[in-house]
């Protein structure tokens, strides 16, 4: 068979094709790469730095934030514990204060009722003492008035004392 | 679910077996089988040389892909006219035309302009003197457009920067963004260091300037298909470029190991030394030779698979073969071209990665000396 092309052109370099291709090469190298190849691997590695920084910051807000939750956690806690404890010692001190109370009114009642005791007691006493002193002063005006009349004989002396008497009674 | 990816593995399996028959079969029933479908099909071949026009010649065909043109082909019998520039070493004369004018304007064939003719696609001068072709040809053609299609996307990009600062990347930017950023940090400066700047935009650039030069050749029609990134002369540009970044911006360290290697006894170095003067070069001779190698090998998968159609119908003769050739090259020609577009990538990503690397070896700076 007869080769129409010969096998070596395929590996030997052929000078205008050589030029041509050094020549569109260096052009697309020199322009793209200064104009487009270098703005744009600076964009991205700016904006690949500026994606490090937002999420190291957002990274660092969240910490933050969840120190400042924590501490805020701890201040409720706080302040639950804080309201319990308050709760609690209102509690106690209204227990206190209702059975102070109580135990104040009852020796109120006590002592009123004492006091009531004594009151009557003395009315009874000074009422007793009237009484004693209106007897004694019936028996007085008695005898002075058996000492007033004529004494004659010990019936009419009896039956005058027994009417006397009964009239201081019933006069008192 | 199951019986399509069974149906898959079957019609897999089916292929690879049918590929190795057609590989067996090529070496008896490829050379000069005659049909005029054959004639339509490979074009190209038999509108330049006579003999060949009414036979099937894939090597003819697979070469004629690979290599560059004066004319870019589209199909059947429509041809894009390119600018033939080219300088007569011997005449010391610049000679200028349009590729369409070498064509007879009634009828096949070409004809003379100027003491030049078209042959195989190609502009030869007819008197043999020495000629330096700077044409816009099939490849640099191609390779123009490219770089069209990198200002656009480059500068598109770089304008989305500009009015979405520091914003998420969205459309064709979220495309690229990945990319770029790839290049620029997990390549460059993990191989580089702090240096790595200095080299970003060079990787960037060659990353996709060979990687749009492969995906376009990827391309089996008229805007794509020419084999441009697996040129030598381009993979030989690119490796030049990076030849002389690496050791031009090398640190005193880095010829210090080169020349004599710290802690290795003298006599030793009478052997050390030449071979590490050697890999200098090997170094950016093999990214020049992985390139071009890779590529080009791609293209010949393809183009090769793609003829199995023609061999096995016989050129057009046998209908059964063909729809066999066709049962067979179609699900190759499929995935070798999704392991293509996957090479693409690959081989765009290694030419940079191992540069990077060479250029970080000779960044390096070393403390303990």
């Amino acid at each position: 068979m007869i080769l129409l092309f010969d096998p070596m052109s395929l590996i030997t370099p052929d000078l205008g094709f050589t030029f041509w291709t050094f020549l569109a090469f260096v052009i697309f190298w020199i322009i793209a790469g200064k104009f487009a190849v270098k703005p744009i691997v600076s964009s991205i590695e700016a904006r690949n730095q500026k994606i490090e920084d937002e999420l190291l910051s957002a990274q660092k807000a969240r910490l933050e934030f969840e120190a400042l939750k924590s501490q805020n956690d701890d201040l409720l806690k706080e302040a639950r514990e804080e309201r319990h404890r308050l709760l609690v010692e209102a509690k106690q001190d209204a227990d206190n204060f209702r059975s102070t109370e109580l135990a104040k009114a009852k020796e109120d009642a006590a002592r009123l009722l004492d006091q009531a005791k004594n009151e009557i007691e003395n009315q009874k006493r000074a009422a007793i003492s009237e009484v004693k002193k209106e007897v004694g002063a019936i028996s007085i005006s008695i005898a002075e008035k058996l000492v007033r009349e004529k004494l004659t004989d010990n019936a009419s002396q009896q039956s005058l004392v027994t009417k006397l008497v009964n009239e201081s009674l019933s006069s008192n | 679910m199951i019986s399509m990816i069974n149906r898959l593995i079957f019609s897999f399996l089916f292929s690879v077996l049918f590929s190795f028959l057609a590989c067996a079969s090529e070496t008896t029933s490829v050379p000069h089988i005659a049909s005029d479908t054959a004639a339509k099909a490979t074009e190209p071949v038999s509108s330049v040389d006579a003999t060949h026009s009414k036979g099937f010649d894939p090597v003819g065909m697979i070469m004629h892909h690979i290599a560059d043109a004066n004319e870019f082909h589209i199909l059947g019998h429509t041809t894009l006219p390119l600018p033939v520039i080219v300088y007569n070493k011997d005449k010391k004369e610049w000679f200028t035309c349009m590729s369409s004018a070498f064509h007879a304007h009634h009828g096949e064939g070409t004809v003379e302009v100027n003491g030049y003719k078209m042959e195989n696609s190609r502009v030869h001068p007819t008197d043999g003197s020495h000629i330096i072709d700077f044409s816009i040809t099939k490849n640099v053609f191609t390779m123009l457009m490219a770089l069209t299609l990198l200002f656009i996307a480059f500068f598109s990009v770089r304008k989305a920067y500009a009015t979405r600062e520091n914003q998420a990347p969205s459309g064709f930017q979220s495309i690229m963004e990945p990319l770029i950023q790839f290049i620029a940090h997990d390549v460059a400066r993990e191989n580089i260091g702090k240096n790595y700047m200095k080299f970003t935009p060079f990787l960037v650039c060659v990353f996709f300037f060979i990687l749009i030069n492969n995906l376009i050749g990827l391309i089996p029609i008229f805007p794509g298909s020419a084999n441009v990134s697996g040129n030598i002369s381009f993979t030989l540009v690119l490796g030049t470029i990076s030849f002389i970044l690496i050791n031009v911006f090398a640190k005193r360290d880095y010829w210090i190991h080169t020349f004599a290697m710290p802690g290795v006894p003298k006599a030793l170095l009478l052997i050390l030394t030449p071979i590490e003067i050697l890999g200098l070069f090997i170094k950016p001779a093999s990214l020049i030779l992985r390139l071009f190698g890779n590529i080009t090998g791609g293209h010949i998968a393809v183009m090769s698979i793609a003829s199995v159609v023609f061999i096995l119908g016989n050129v057009g003769k046998s209908v059964g073969g063909s729809m066999l050739g066709g049962a067979v090259a179609v699900p190759l020609l499929i995935f070798v071209n999704a392991m293509e577009l996957f090479v693409a990538f690959l081989q765009a990503y290694v030419f940079t990665l191992l540069t990077s690397i060479f250029i970080g070896i000779a960044q390096e700076e070393h403390t303990h000396h």
